[in-house]
């Protein structure tokens, strides 16, 4: 449990030594890397790399383009780059034969990024005829072209006209206002969605008058001009459409031809990203003719280690800078292999500042035992145990966050094991209505005996010592203010502000406890010999005192003062709210317990003989499932709830920025190093 | 069937009936939130996805006060209530989480609403996301607590 020391160093080379430089820092990831600002006048000046940097991280992601055309045009297992993602292990030789091999692989890759264009290219045209052809659909039983005009002596108009009409109406329309028989035909191809599809036939010189009358009707023509038949045109289309699809389905094999390639994209993609990031480096660097420097943070133990080599491999000189402000100072925690685990929800948190303590080991140790008591069921606990620890020992490349994450909660199953058995719950009475049912015991015998007591049974003791459990993790967390304060040699501080809020609480507590109020409440009886309970009194008192007169210390006005003592001495109820918070170990642990109880009770209510055996089996894994997922999700978010706002709440500012060291970002593989 | 039976498993409906509701809706609107924020950035779907499920807990602390009565009056075990008085007290023990989950599970889940878009904005602030539908909770835990005690009290 500890933050480890950073030591600020400046580096300064020959500048034909820096791109050499810049990767041996990369490929040690060990220097967070500072962009300082540069004087104008002090004739240093920056490299503009905006151009390289910006082709390299378009290549970086067409090669991600590519893998992803791959992943869903040929798709195999080994795609999924999902949190469980195993980046795998690729030698360090062969890394540097694919990067050598490189124009290769990116003619590859705009060969798939070209076939997906044209394929992007023919949706569209696809795209466009399937909606002319859901046009042309009213006038599929027009069998002359749709743009005749007519004959030598006929004009032919051809539209539509809303509402819905039959031929004998059309040719009213059309008609109106000339001498019976009027030379015309009008005919309705269909009728749709409110608007008729018409041609109307008719003698030139009659032309202008039968159009006028058409469009008092409401005659339009297709807004869309067609030329042909429109049923020869529809068929046009189709036979496009299946060019266009054959040629998508080519595309498709010459883009999954590529498959044996993807080991390869994924060097490429993940060795352009690192070179992306090099130059953005790059391009902040200070840098005269001859020389460029370097700052950044590195653990204090390995600055030495990093300045020899520096020194000795590019004869750079190296120097160790002033620290200066320790808030500027990046952060990063060690420590011991379960601690780690739990570092992730500090981190979420917001890590510690320098020259603070690293709550992470303590927390961790809560952590565990308060998420045990939540889910609280021994079967259920063993299951969440075995199915982390399988997925860290088959899966040994994860993510190392991801890896922590698992290990936290395997300690938390192998928690939950042990309160489920304390509590006696294995998949809730899962045993007992076996017993019962099958195995013909008594149905007043309980089989799985609690090693502790049943919740359910006393919930009110459980309540009390849920409350215990949360002021030592309250008073722990007093105590890790108290030592900071001796740490910095603060010792009225330590005093007024924890001794006598340790002294006030201890004092009152003990005054309740062998009180009639605290006795009805649990049931317990404390018989204090006379002078505890006088030494209870003058505890809090004297307690109460220290606060009242030393919380508001640093002001001069006594009135002030004492007003914000006892401001402070109101502070009790906060701790009060806070200690009640702790109930939720007993709700959410008789939560697990009851409806595991209930899942048992359905399975073993239906049927007969081997039908009821099934039911059972049924509904136990369905039920079970679900149950396991939603506590298991309570329990996590009330745990950390618990660290975050109560514990943290009495000691806690996070504000450390966290260590973000030069190194390699690889997406997809990880590099092993060959000797 | 005496008249406190009839008080005893209204008791008993009310808390699951209103806090499923207020479950239901909770649920309902942060689901709304969680599948806009998916159709932008799948990647975010596990934690949405928790964060949708946060209001679905005072719907299960409900079932479980009504199991505990249901076993107490003589439905599902115990004996049954005879008299009114008796069967008014497990009315008025399931009240308090019957009215405060139905309640504390929509504010919950308009606060989760919120916190699925503060992690659609900076998905690495999921722990403190969390936090929020966290805190509205405390008030469902703690009415559960009351019922619990005071059903297995009487």
């Amino acid at each position: 449990m500890a933050i480890v020391e950073m030591q600020k160093l400046s580096i300064c080379a020959n500048k034909k030594h820096r791109k050499a430089i810049l990767e041996t820092l990369q490929s040690m990831g060990i220097m967070e890397l500072s962009y300082s600002n540069i004087d104008e006048d002090s004739g240093l000046t920056k490299m503009d790399t905006q151009a390289a940097r910006t082709k390299y991280e378009k290549r970086a992601a067409s090669f991600e383009q590519a893998l992803k055309l791959l992943s869903q045009y040929a798709p195999s297992d080994g795609d999924k780059t999902g949190l469980f993602y195993e980046k795998p292990r690729i030698a360090r030789s062969e890394i540097d034969k694919a990067v050598a091999d490189r124009h290769h692989y990116n003619v590859e890759v705009a060969e798939i990024l070209s076939a997906e264009k044209s394929m992007n290219e023919c949706q569209g045209v696809i795209q466009k005829d399937e909606n002319a052809i859901v046009s042309l659909e009213p006038w599929m039983n027009l069998d002359i072209p749709m743009n005749c005009e007519g004959t030598k002596d006929t004009k032919c108009l051809i539209g539509s006209i809303p509402g819905t009409l039959t031929e004998a109406e059309l040719y009213a329309a059309a008609s109106k206002d000339m001498p019976e028989p009027a030379a015309l035909t009008a005919s309705v191809i269909s009728a749709l969605n409110e608007t008729t599809q018409v041609v109307v036939i008719c003698m030139k010189q009659d032309a202008e008058k039968v159009e006028d009358n058409l469009r008092t009707a409401g005659f339009a023509r297709p807004s869309m001009p067609v030329i042909g038949i429109p049923s020869e045109v529809a068929e046009d289309y189709r036979k496009e459409i299946a060019e266009m699809q054959k040629t998508i389905d080519e595309k498709k094999q010459i883009i999954a031809g590529y498959k044996n390639e993807r080991q390869h994209f994924r060097m490429m993609s993940d060795y352009y990203r690192s070179r992306a990031d090099k130059y953005r480096l790059l391009g902040t660097v200070p840098q005269s003719r001859n020389v460029f420097f370097l700052e950044g943070w590195v653990p204090a133990e390995k600055a030495d280690d990093i300045a020899k080599l520096m020194t000795d491999q590019f004869g750079a000189a190296v120097g160790k800078e002033d620290n200066g402000n320790p808030e500027d100072e990046p952060v990063q925690l060690r420590n011991n292999h379960f601690a780690q685990s739990a570092e992730s929800v500090l981190a979420s948190y917001g890590l510690p500042q320098h020259g603070r303590v690293d709550p992470t080991a303590i927390m961790a140790v809560f952590y565990v035992i308060f998420f045990g008591m939540m889910l609280s069921d021994a079967g259920y606990g063993i299951v969440m145990a075995l199915a982390t620890a399988i997925l860290l020992i088959r899966k040994k490349n994860m993510d190392e966050g991801t890896r922590r994450f698992l290990r936290l909660f395997f300690y938390c199953g192998l928690s939950t094991t042990f309160w489920g058995f304390m509590y006696g719950g294995f998949f809730g009475d899962a045993i007992d209505v076996i017993a019962h049912t099958w195995f013909g015991v008594p149905s007043d015998q309980t089989v799985l005996k609690p090693l502790w007591f049943a919740p359910l049974n006393n919930p009110m003791r459980l309540l009390i010592w849920c409350m215990l459990f949360g002021l030592i993790h309250l008073f722990t967390g007093l105590g890790i203010k108290g030592y900071e304060l001796l740490k910095a040699h603060d010792i009225v501080a330590f005093i007024s502000d924890i001794v006598a809020w340790y002294m006030f609480l201890m004092g009152l507590i003990l005054m309740l406890l062998p009180s009639d109020l605290f006795k009805s409440i649990s049931g317990m009886t404390f018989t204090f010999p006379g002078w505890m309970n006088s030494f209870s009194r003058i505890l809090a008192i004297v307690g109460a005192l220290i606060i009242l007169v030393m919380s508001g210390r640093d002001r001069k006005n006594w009135a002030i003062r004492i007003a914000l003592g006892a401001y402070d001495l109101y502070g009790v109820t906060s701790w009060l709210s806070d200690v009640l918070s702790y109930s939720r170990l007993l709700a959410l642990g008789l939560a697990t317990g009851v409806i595991a109880s209930v899942i048992n009770m359905m399975g073993s209510m239906f049927g007969s003989g081997v039908g009821k055996v099934i039911i059972f089996i049924v509904v136990f894994i369905l039920g079970h499932t679900l149950n396991i997922a939603i506590n298991a999700l309570g329990a996590y978010v009330h745990t950390n709830r618990l660290q975050y706002v109560e514990f943290f709440g009495k000691f806690y500012d996070a504000g450390g920025r966290a260590f973000n060291p030069f190194r390699h970002k690889n997406k997809y593989i990880q590099v092993k190093e060959e000797n | 069937m005496s008249m406190g039976m009839v008080f005893a498993l209204m008791g008993a409906a009310l808390a699951t009936a209103l806090p499923g509701v207020g479950s239901a809706w909770g649920v309902g609107i942060a689901g709304q939130a969680a599948a806009g924020v998916v159709s932008e950035d799948p990647d975010q779907f596990a934690k949405v996805l928790l964060l949708q499920l946060l209001p679905g807990t005072q719907g299960i602390y409900g079932l479980l006060v009504t199991f505990i009565t249901l076993s107490q009056i003589g439905i599902l075990g115990g004996n049954p209530v005879t008299d009114t008085a008796t069967g008014m007290l497990y009315l008025f023990a399931c009240l308090p989480i019957a009215i405060v989950g139905l309640i504390s599970a929509y504010h919950q889940g308009r606060t989760s609403v919120a916190s699925i878009g503060l992690v659609a904005k900076k998905p690495d602030q999921f722990g403190k996301a969390m936090l929020f539908p966290a805190m509205v909770e405390t008030y469902a835990i703690l009415a559960l607590l009351i019922s619990i005690l005071a059903v297995t009290g009487i």
